[in-house]
């Protein structure tokens, strides 16, 4: 099976308030609220970590489910995450902090 | 020798909303006084203005009339243009331009995105709300269109200023924030007094069948702010700024939903 990196796309604003994780996209301003999966993937997400680790040390451990569905509902949702613009999906790990710069102004 | 050049008559006028001053210069006297009347209350005759606008007035163009706003930074320049008005402006230099027709609409749309544009980079912002003071402190009261700001605003009594009924003016000040009146109207078509006050609570309004005051979550609070708060910029970084100066907001500044029936007696409960 290939192996997925997932990394938080560093051109997103987030914040969580009371467990709440708030996101939005700097591209077009939508507010996105993640529940409590969509949060541990986005805060395990550092480019480093497979995707089928994260399931299984932080997911599978948070929930009572079936590391297998876990999986597949976990790329679902790292893949629909990204079609949004707020994780980057990868084969080869993904280099932190390499936002691309804006103007200064 | 003939004189081969025509002066012509330079006429300005500083509009300062929120304590920021913006100049705005027309070779056109009518423009002018329409200005005097519009911004009422916000016109002064400071030396000094942190922004300089040179309008230039040309007849409407109706190809373009109902384009939507358009803000974008390019190479150093802010550019703003919507149907009715073209603008752009050089921050580093504090000096643009404006062209329009003879109309108090388009500067004000166009004053309204420069002040999101600076106060996005302060931590401030302009909200969707009525704000109004009492006992020398701010309240805001959010809500889209006929939630209930102008019905709030028409209601309050008068040991009451008025702020705005549309669009509350919120600068961060120290630990807190501070709301400034402005000349944004909506229904009630009355421009806000030109004072501020320290912003002491945000009320998220729904009309009722009573008058009552509720928590609300932080969650539901930054989300209804961040969706009452006006910004226009495709930018990423303002965009970042803006969601952030939410959170900071609601941090500081309680914020409860306040449902009413429309009449007076919902002022015992605010102040």
């Amino acid at each position: 099976m290939t192996k997925l990196y997932v990394a938080r796309n560093p051109r997103v604003a987030a914040r969580s308030l009371d467990g709440e994780m708030m996101i939005m996209s700097g591209r077009d301003s939508t507010l996105f609220t993640l529940n409590k999966t969509a949060t541990i993937l986005w805060q395990s997400a550092d480019g480093s970590t497979t995707l089928d680790e994260i399931v299984k040390l932080r997911i599978c451990t948070e929930f009572e489910v079936e590391p297998a569905e876990a999986m597949q509902d976990a790329e679902n949702l790292a893949r629909e995450l990204a079609g949004h613009g707020i994780l980057q999906i990868s084969e080869a790990p993904i280099p932190q902090g390499k936002a691309v710069a804006g103007e200064t102004r | 020798m003939p004189q081969l050049t025509t002066e012509v008559a330079q006429h300005s006028l500083v509009i300062e909303i929120g304590g920021m001053p913006v100049r705005v210069n027309t070779n056109d006297p009518g423009f002018l006084d329409l200005l005097q009347n519009r911004y009422s209350g916000f016109v002064n005759d400071s030396k000094e203005a942190e922004i300089e606008f040179d309008v230039e007035l040309a007849p409407p163009n109706p190809a373009d009339r109902d384009a939507d706003v358009e803000v974008k930074y390019r190479f150093g320049r802010w550019s703003l243009t919507r149907g009715d008005f073209r603008a752009e402006w050089e921050p580093s230099a504090r000096r643009g331009w404006i062209r329009q027709s003879a109309n108090p609409y388009s500067i004000d749309a166009v004053l309204r995105i420069v002040h999101t544009l600076v106060l996005a980079r302060q931590g401030g912002f302009l909200m969707h709300s009525a704000s109004a003071i009492r006992n020398g402190k701010a309240f805001l009261f959010a809500g889209v269109s006929e939630a209930g700001k102008t019905t709030i605003s028409r209601l309050a009594p008068p040991d009451v200023t008025l702020l705005t009924d549309e669009i509350s003016y919120v600068r961060r000040q120290g630990d807190g924030y501070v709301a400034f009146g402005t000349p944004f109207t909506g229904e009630l078509a009355k421009v806000g007094e030109n004072v501020s006050a320290p912003v002491r609570q945000l009320y998220l309004l729904a009309k009722g069948r009573e008058n009552r005051i509720d928590p609300v979550a932080p969650g539901e609070a930054t989300r209804s702010l961040l969706a009452n708060l006006l910004f226009f910029a495709k930018d990423e970084a303002l965009v970042q700024a803006t969601f952030h100066s939410a959170f900071e907001f609601v941090n500081r500044v309680p914020v409860s939903r306040l449902t009413f029936v429309p009449d007076v007696r919902v002022w015992e409960l605010i102040g």
